[in-house]
């Protein structure tokens, strides 16, 4: 089958790494990641099917990985070669539709009893991604025995499928995992009813949380920091109260919060900032614009960053992490059924910007990694023209 | 003999004529066809204008006794002038406050009155700084009053020198200075540049909080008042009147002082600005062009410098003194037989330079809202009768329009420029979803009180001073400006006059009739 292979080369990924400091995105031509023929992964054991991706997203986390950014945290928790993309809607093999919630906790892995965390069903923060029947990887599309969403099959455990609603189309579909993130990421706020929420980055994750924090949290405002005008537009229609230039964000805090300023700082400031974006900038930011025991919630994936904590210290700031999705304790749901219901009820199929088949990956990652820029925001692989072609090849043959 | 203004045709011999534009100049063609409204050339001034205000003391006109009459040893007396937003540009020493105060303190002394306190009528406007108010006073009145915290600027958000005196019958909250209203007298010294200034807007505006003044600085005043140069047809004039009179009825007892000063508002090197363009000699061309290239290659940071170091030789045209609606009667009448033009019918198109200067950028800058302002509170409101400009017609306005603010001076203007005109540049929705966030945003009361800011709503106000025009106008087009603040504000940007004229074509037809809003000098036109 094709299939866009990372492989765990050093000399690639120094190259990737020096390529995507200059250009975003340019890892994709020079790095560790190419398109080749290999065979379709077997099934690890029972529970297990095959599930032919249709829509594959290409998400922040999967940049930095071709890019050659990624921290060194995931090294013992990935395993080489895999086949990236863990936002996906595919065909099961009974031909349903379904989404895959893509960590690979306990009960994929074969491990019983399972730990605590995926005991009480907060499979992302299970202890044991390194262990049990598969190889190390902490989800689908980073684990050399499972596959991902930018190959032509992929497998998974039946403990990941959640079967896609008519009422979501594709497009909707592949939007549901990014979704669940900013689901998760708009709970770990906590409380926010009421409260001055800033949102730092528009992109997926971005809209998506602004899309979250105003159906799920009611909070009083949400300021939002958007580069490109597209993004604001969008940001406001999914519920951001102020759209803003990430250079104006201090001053829109400031004044929403009706904070006093000290220096170039503020005084006071939102109760609750949730970071999208995940750089030592935006980090910084975050921290500058959040109100004494305010909180800071870090949903983009940050890396290694260089930022002073002593405004955390001096204004004893709360910073809390906020990964993928699990059992949401506030709602006692599934985060992947709740954002089921946040794709649908927002429509927030409309992020889905421009869709490319796999060999014209390098495009298809020039344009993810500068979507801001070009008026998009998220960029899909699309097979859905092979599978419907294998589906006939398999009719035929039946 | 000064020549009244007039309206002129321009035909295929008439010369190019002079605008405004911001920190420059533009030499523009009109099309033949075009009216040109020029004002009427500067009165004679007042031959003794210290024997003129030392008369006015003693002969004051309405019921009203004469001021030395109402001194006592004793007493507390309280002498509120005009701030730095009049006159324009600031006049050349010593100003008209000076030598007003100065007499008021001659017959305060005469009278052994030791209780006196100065006070800036700021309303929300930004603080003087001391060499703005050393020029307003002189140095021996600042420093006679200064050192010792006898002269105050006004503070409309000190809750412990702010006192209620109650509602009008129109419900509208009437709080002032304490000092001021608790003295024995309070004696108001005024300039006055264009009709809208001086009477009972002096004390119920100059010394009010924003409590009070939010009752007649709204849209719907705005929108009423047609225009606000013309008291019989503004709102804004009816409801300082009204307050005014609930003033007097409380008990405040008010001793007017109103000057006004004829329109000589340049000095040598640019009088040319305020000659008739054909009547130019070799001397104004020269000084055209040198000037005009001068500041052409001068950065604007320094052109901006050069320009506000401009002292006006403004000289008074009038004193009176007394009892307020008295005195504000002789004052429009004066202001009127300066600056009146008769103006037939009116026009699909007007156009205007703006220069670089307003109320609210003295020794500052002229930020997009302020041109915004100038155009259509200011320019545009310069009517008697009808507007120059039809209903559904264009006002073109010339001026750089810099996407550049005074950080110390404007602060919430950066704020209402970046983050409300880019939801709405509607002023009724402006003033119900964000007037009062700003109004009572404590960072910005901080910075008007403690610095030199405007107060935090003050953005507000220039942009409702524009509600008219924006109601009855089709389009507005700005000539020159950055086109990213033009469209930020809902204006359309055009390159050259031309290209505007053209686009305000798109808007009230083919052949549109034209009209010149010549300025310098200021002028009232008096449409028909």
């Amino acid at each position: 089958m094709k299939a866009l292979v990372f492989e765990r080369s050093l000399p690639r990924l120094a190259a990737a790494r020096a390529a995507g400091a200059l250009t975003p995105g340019l890892g994709a031509r020079l790095g560790a990641l190419r398109l080749v023929d290999i065979e379709e992964p077997a099934l690890p054991g029972p529970g297990w099917e095959r599930v032919r991706p249709l829509l594959s997203g290409i998400c922040g986390s999967d940049l930095a990985t071709v890019d050659g950014r990624a921290s060194r945290w995931f090294e013992p928790i990935v395993s080489f070669p895999f086949v990236p993309g863990h936002e996906l809607v595919g065909t099961a093999e009974d031909g349903r539709r379904v989404v895959v919630e893509p960590v690979l906790g306990c009960a994929a892995r074969g491990i019983t009893p399972p730990c605590a965390a995926c005991a009480g069903g907060d499979v992302g923060r299970c202890e044991r991604i390194a262990f049990g029947h598969l190889a190390p990887g902490l989800q689908t599309g980073y684990c050399e025995d499972t596959g991902g969403g930018w190959g032509a099959v992929l497998v998974a455990h039946q403990s990941q499928l959640h079967d896609v609603p008519d009422a979501l189309d594709d497009a909707a579909a592949v939007m549901v995992e990014p979704a669940a993130c900013a689901v998760h990421g708009a709970l770990a706020a906590g409380d926010v009813s009421g409260a001055v929420v800033v949102v730092l980055g528009a992109g997926t994750l971005g809209l998506c949380t602004i899309a979250a924090l105003h159906r799920l949290a009611l909070p009083g405002t949400v300021v939002t920091g958007a580069k490109y005008p597209d993004q604001q537009r969008l940001a406001r229609d999914l519920g951001a109260t102020i759209a803003v230039e990430p250079g104006e964000v201090r001053r829109a805090v400031r004044r929403v919060a009706r904070s006093l300023v000290i220096g170039d700082r503020l005084a006071g400031g939102a109760d609750i900032v949730i970071d999208c974006v995940g750089s030592a900038e935006s980090l910084e930011e975050a921290l500058a614009v959040v109100r004494p025991r305010g909180r800071v919630v870090m949903v983009g994936m940050p890396g290694r960053v260089s930022v002073d904590l002593t405004p955390l210290w001096q204004r004893e700031v709360e910073l809390v992490g906020a990964y993928a999705y699990g059992a949401e304790q506030s709602l006692g749901r599934r985060t992947f059924d709740v954002a089921l219901e946040l794709v649908h009820d927002a429509g927030l199929h409309r992020l889905v910007s421009a869709a490319y088949p796999l060999d014209r990956y390098v495009e298809a990652i020039d344009h993810a990694a500068n979507a801001g820029r070009r008026g998009a925001v998220k960029v899909v692989f699309d097979q859905r023209r092979h599978v419907r072609s294998s589906s006939r090849h398999a009719g035929a043959a039946q | 003999m000064p020549r009244p203004g007039f309206v002129l045709e321009v035909d295929r011999s008439t010369p190019p004529t002079l605008l405004w534009h911001g920190e420059g100049f533009r030499l523009e063609r009109f099309p033949t066809g075009t009216r040109v409204v020029y004002g009427p050339e500067p009165l004679e001034p007042l031959e003794d204008p210290d024997g003129a205000i030392r008369h006015a003391l003693l002969h004051p006109v309405g019921d009203s006794e004469p001021l030395p009459a109402l001194l006592r040893p004793g007493m507390r007396l309280t002498i509120a002038f005009d701030d730095i937003s009049l006159p324009l540009p600031p006049m050349r020493a010593p100003d008209v406050r000076q030598r007003v105060i100065e007499a008021v303190l001659d017959l305060a002394a005469e009278a052994g009155v030791d209780d006196v306190v100065l006070i800036a009528a700021l309303a929300l406007h930004r603080r003087m700084t001391e060499a703005e108010l050393r020029h307003a006073l002189g140095d021996r009145v600042y420093d006679a009053f200064a050192p010792y915290g006898r002269l105050w600027q006004h503070d409309a958000e000190d809750p412990r020198n702010l006192v209620h005196l109650g509602v009008t019958d129109q419900g509208e909250d009437v709080e002032l200075n304490k000092r001021a209203v608790e003295s024995d007298l309070l004696v108001y010294v005024n300039i006055n540049l264009v009709a809208m200034d001086g009477g009972h807007k002096s004390v119920a505006t100059g010394l009010a909080s924003y409590r009070s003044l939010r009752h007649h600085h709204n849209v719907r005043t705005m929108q009423h008042s047609r225009s606000f140069m013309d008291q019989h047809r503004s709102e804004l004039h009816s409801a300082n009147w009204r307050m005014g009179r609930f003033i007097a009825a409380s008990g405040v007892k008010v001793f007017q002082i109103e000057s006004t000063l004829n329109t000589d508002t340049f000095p040598g090197p640019f009088a040319f600005l305020q000659k008739r363009e054909w009547e130019w000699g070799v001397r104004d061309r020269a000084a055209f062009i040198a000037s005009s290239n001068a500041l052409d290659r001068t950065p604007p940071a320094l052109a901006r410098q050069v320009l506000h170091s401009i002292r006006a030789p403004h000289e008074m045209t009038s004193v009176q003194a007394g009892e307020v609606e008295a005195v504000h009667a002789l004052t429009t009448e004066s202001v009127y037989r300066q600056q009146l033009v008769p103006v037939e019918g009116q026009t699909d198109v007007l156009t205007m330079g703006l220069p670089y200067i307003c109320p609210y950028n003295v020794n500052s800058i002229m930020n997009p809202i302020l041109v915004a302002c100038l155009g259509l509170g200011y320019f545009f409101n310069l009517y008697r009768g009808r507007p120059l400009v039809r209903e559904g017609g264009v006002v073109i306005m010339s001026h750089p329009t810099p996407w550049e603010f005074h950080p110390v001076h404007h602060p919430s203007y950066i704020d209402f420029f970046e983050q409300v005109l880019a939801e709405t540049t509607d002023p009724v929705e402006i003033e119900a979803k964000f007037e009062e966030v700003f109004a009572t945003d404590p960072w910005y009361i901080h910075l008007y009180r403690t610095t030199y800011a405007y107060h935090g709503v003050h953005p507000f106000y220039m942009w409702y001073w524009c509600a008219h025009a924006l109601q009855h106008l089709g389009g507005v087009i700005v000539v020159g400006g950055d086109p990213r603040a033009v469209r930020r504000m809902g204006f359309k940007p055009a390159s050259t006059l031309l290209d505007a004229l053209e686009m305000a074509e798109d808007i009230v037809g083919r052949d549109p009739s034209i009209t010149h809003l010549h300025n310098p000098p200021i002028l009232l036109a008096d449409v028909t």
